[in-house]
């Protein structure tokens, strides 16, 4: 009864004009002032202090270099993983096989496993003796440096392409494709000249996604860097210099937010090339044997660079729990008196987070998919709730503790951390739920509306029920990246300590040979654990969606 | 030049449990136009696409031409597909879909634009050609389909469900344009359809199919004066069914008795004594007449409901057995009645249609799906 009584109190306030502006303006204010604008304001506030990096040259040069190379590396890493991610999501999408559920599942293991674990684990895989390069008698077939860093990129990038055009080919109406069979094309002309076309802002979403992933990744990286420095890695060795630090954080962000202002503008007009055709090829290129070679070579990569290195980690974390380190874990001995305390600093900060974010974005995301304040507007409001996931999260993270230890000294660190992940999650969810309520038709709310129901009862009876996959997924993406999340955190915490960071330095202790590689697999192992398990929950959320 | 022959073509789906084609055998001749109708879900449109080559049948022998094709590609079969959503390209405009089959092919650019010109000249479309299909009505668009699968010179046009996304009135002209165009060229057609009207009225022939199945195949005539089956009489226009006994059977005629006693006579030869039939009347053959009138196949009743449908009237009338009949007459002719008036109402001897009561049922046989 108590709780009808709420629901009344609620649906009466819903149907009130004035509540709802407050609603919607309320997330509108968080949006800006919590997430949007601290990084930019943080900048803003040490603009002067640029000075000091443009009188260094020497200092100023390895600036340079660092940015060139992360948007060189993302940019490539992009333009391969669509190159080896498409066949494998055309494979999925389009094949026949009862075992197509097995492989779209493996594909989605880079993407659910923590990053700092997918570093550490190629790390193990291309860089170690044990790895691969035991297999050719060498100690270190890929050495730290910036090839390591395009593999593991590469890897972490790839579910995000195949998650994106499985989801696309699924939606996509074959129709036209046997329309171009009909019309006397082949299965690649079809493909090339039809289906990619009408693909094309899929291809562009996916492109950007795993640009994003690649731009923003720190905690991985510096695990497999070596000396080379990239972006991220630069703010990192430089925290302490604060003019570097806005100048660096200020070039990765300006540069990231005029290439994803690039993608969205100029896709959309890019043209494929359409108007020429070479049968004899194409046909050629169609043929069985061509297509089976395509497809062991799609296999190949996806085993050997993604799969089996994410995995590798297994190993180490298998022996450690044979060999006593497990006990020593649990006992909390060194060098594990920090880890649970990290592991659960991390959950508890992606749960809060997660719950902050989904009462606070969800007006927003209705407010986006059902252009509530007008078409340009809502479109704009769609562009700047991105702008935290496509920029780097350690110039994010860098900017943001500017901002907050400058004006907001007197704040403890957890709020740093929470404020941090807060923005870097946010695009997440309400990417997700605006989709997903787009997807809705209007007349389902208009006719619940005309049947007599109040706006909170249209919500909770119509666009609930038919968007809790949606929404659970989306708390499950932000959730996961928060606990994730290592290149803002750094940049923003100096005491705490969550997962993510602590395995970062348990990287740098193994190197000084205070670790041991058991400790470093199990510490891994744990996370990949509690990943598997929200893993299974994915799965069991997109069964239920079917 | 392209017949078409299916012989014993089986087609299923989910490991065998859904049989859409079930032992299909027919023959198409060379530029006739061919329908294949049928309720929604009947197979019909999977049967056209294995003639396509977009779905493999299980089992049977697809001819085009005189060539087995089963083991030919789509893009070698030489059809043209007109699908029911028409399917034009989104990204490319008028003319660049029109002009996809040439293209494809490498045809010579000459011969490219010539035939891109020629067809979007007949479909009376060449002033759209820069036009996007998001930029057309449900018409236009149904010519440019028509105009793109042509072009690609197929002599062999496969039409699923063309006009029916269009609306009423633009499907009836476009049916006859499409007959035209398809007569014009000397083409063959295949047209699948479920509305009975649009198949009778442009088909050479038309084959009625019901769960997998042809159950006759015959000119829209053949259908409609002889049908051969239940379902066939009840598909191809309308029919009432009464259900009785073979009384008498004498090898030139029988006399049919339904339920209350009341006699059917009718040229049945092919039944005998005993029988259970059913008797099938075109509510068109049926005449009424006020009051309670004796006579040959006569029966008294009483009117039901009458409704004016514009062209006819249409007056369902039970009868003094039970038995409810349904009489159409054209509306500038028809006497117009009363709910509750007593009526008689007749039909010739030579006007009906008996038929082996079903042994599922007369329910289960005339079901749709």
């Amino acid at each position: 009864m108590a709780q009808s009584g709420i629901m009344r109190f609620l649906d009466s306030l819903s149907s009130k004009r004035g509540i709802r502006h407050i609603v919607y303006s309320f997330s509108v204010i968080f949006f800006f002032a919590l997430i949007l604008l601290p990084p930019i304001l943080g900048i803003i506030l040490k603009w002067n202090t640029m000075g000091q990096i443009l009188e260094a040259p020497d200092l100023l040069s390895r600036a340079m270099d660092s940015i060139y190379a992360s948007f060189a590396i993302a940019i490539f890493v992009s333009t391969i993983d669509i190159l080896a991610g498409l066949p494998m999501a055309w494979f999925i999408a389009r094949g026949k096989s009862r075992w197509l559920s097995v492989l779209d599942t493996l594909t989605d293991v880079p993407f659910i496993v923590p990053t700092v674990t997918l570093g550490y684990s190629f790390l193990l895989f291309w860089s170690e003796p044990q790895g691969i390069s035991s297999l050719f008698g060498v100690d270190s077939l890929v050495s730290p440096g910036w090839l390591l860093i395009i593999l593991l990129h590469f890897a972490f990038s790839y579910p995000a392409v195949v998650r994106v055009m499985v989801g696309a080919l699924l939606d996509y109406k074959q129709e036209y494709e046997e329309a171009a069979r009909t019309l006397g094309a082949t299965p690649f002309t079809a493909d090339r000249t039809v289906t990619l076309p009408i693909l094309k802002h899929s291809l562009i979403a996916a492109f950007t996604l795993a640009f994003a992933r690649s731009i923003s990744e720190t905690g991985a990286t510096m695990m497999v860097a070596g000396t080379f420095q990239h972006g991220p890695i630069f703010i990192k060795t430089h925290l302490d210099q604060e003019g570097t630090l806005v100048f660096v954080s200020f070039i990765l962000i300006a540069v990231s937010c005029l290439i994803y202002a690039a993608i969205r503008l100029l896709g959309p007009r890019l043209k494929m090339p359409v108007k020429r055709v070479w049968p004899t090829t194409e046909k050629r290129l169609s043929s069985s044997g061509v297509v089976t070679l395509r497809n062991s070579v799609t296999f190949l990569a996806f085993f050997l660079m993604v799969l089996i290195p994410t995995l590798f980690v297994a190993l180490p974390a298998g022996r450690a729990i044979f060999s006593g380190t497990l006990n020593k874990a649990l006992a909390g001995l060194y060098p594990w008196e920090g880890y649970w305390h990290s592991l659960t600093l991390s959950y508890l900060v992606g749960a809060v987070v997660t719950l902050l974010n989904v009462l606070l974005s969800l007006p927003m995301a209705i407010l986006i998919a059902r252009r509530r304040i007008g078409t340009v507007p809502s479109a704009i409001l769609d562009i700047l709730v991105n702008i935290p996931m496509i920029i780097p999260s350690t110039a994010l993270g860098a900017s943001l503790g500017i901002f907050w230890k400058e004006n907001f000294a007197f704040a403890p660190e957890i709020w740093l951390l929470i404020f941090a992940h807060l923005s870097i999650t946010y695009p997440y969810f309400v990417r997700s739920m605006s989709a997903a309520v787009e997807r809705i038709p209007i007349e389902l709310e208009e006719a619940s509306r005309t049947l007599g129901a109040r706006p909170f009862r249209v919500f909770k009876t119509v666009i609930l029920p038919l968007t809790k996959y949606s929404l659970l997924a989306g708390a499950i993406m932000m959730f996961t990246r928060s606990v994730d999340e290592t290149g803002a955190t750094i940049a923003v915490v100096t005491e705490l300590r969550t997962a993510p960071v602590l395995l970062v330095d348990w990287v740098n202790l193994l190197q000084q040979g205070k670790l041991t590689s058991l400790d470093m697999g199990l510490g891994c192992g744990f996370l990949v654990i509690f990943s598997f398990i929200i893993l299974l929950i994915l799965r069991f959320i997109a069964r239920g969606r079917r | 030049m392209p017949e078409v022959r299916l012989v014993n073509v089986t087609k299923t789906f989910g490991k065998g449990k859904i049989v859409a084609v079930d032992n299909v055998s027919f023959r198409v001749e060379d530029k006739e136009y061919f329908s294949l109708l049928g309720p929604s879900g009947c197979g019909k449109t999977t049967l056209l696409r294995i003639i396509a080559g977009l779905v493999e049948p299980d089992e049977g022998e697809i001819y085009i031409g005189g060539k087995l094709v089963n083991d030919v590609a789509p893009e070698d079969r030489g059809v043209g597909f007109v699908f029911q959503t028409f399917a034009l390209f989104p990204h490319m405009d008028v003319w660049d879909n029109v002009t996809y089959g040439p293209l494809v092919k490498a045809w010579e650019e000459k011969d490219k634009k010539n035939i891109g010109r020629e067809m979007l000249e007949m479909v009376k479309l060449f002033e759209r050609l820069d036009a996007f299909p998001s930029e057309l009505s449900g018409g236009m668009m149904q010519r440019v389909a028509l105009a793109r699968a042509l072009a690609a010179g197929a002599k062999l046009l496969l039409l699923d469900e063309p006009l029916g996304q269009l609306d009423a009135k633009i499907r009836n002209e476009l049916r006859y344009e499409l007959r035209r165009f398809v007569t014009d060229l000397e083409l063959t057609g295949i047209h699948v359809t479920h509305d009975q009207a649009e198949a009778m009225a442009i088909s050479d022939r038309i084959a009625v199919m019901r769960k997998g199945r042809i159950l006759q195949v015959g000119t829209p005539q053949e259908l409609y004066m002889r049908p051969q089956h239940l379902f066939v009489a009840h598909f191809i226009g309308e029919s009432n069914f009464l259900e009785g006994y073979v009384s008498k059977a004498t090898g030139k005629e029988s006399v049919i008795e339904l339920r209350g006693g009341l006699l059917v006579r009718t040229l049945d030869k092919t039944h005998k004594r005993d029988d259970k039939v059913i008797v099938a009347v075109r509510p068109e053959v049926l005449t009424i007449e006020k009051g309670k009138k004796e006579g040959i196949n006569t029966f008294f009743g009483e009117v039901e409901r009458f409704r004016f449908e514009g062209t006819n009237t249409r007056c369902e009338i039970r009868l003094e057995n039970g038995d409810s009949v349904i009489v159409v007459r054209p509306a500038l002719m028809a006497e117009w009645l009363e709910v509750g008036e007593k009526v008689s109402v007749s039909f010739p001897v030579e006007k009906n249609f008996v038929f082996a009561y079903p042994e599922k049922g007369l329910k289960e046989e005339l079901a749709l799906e």
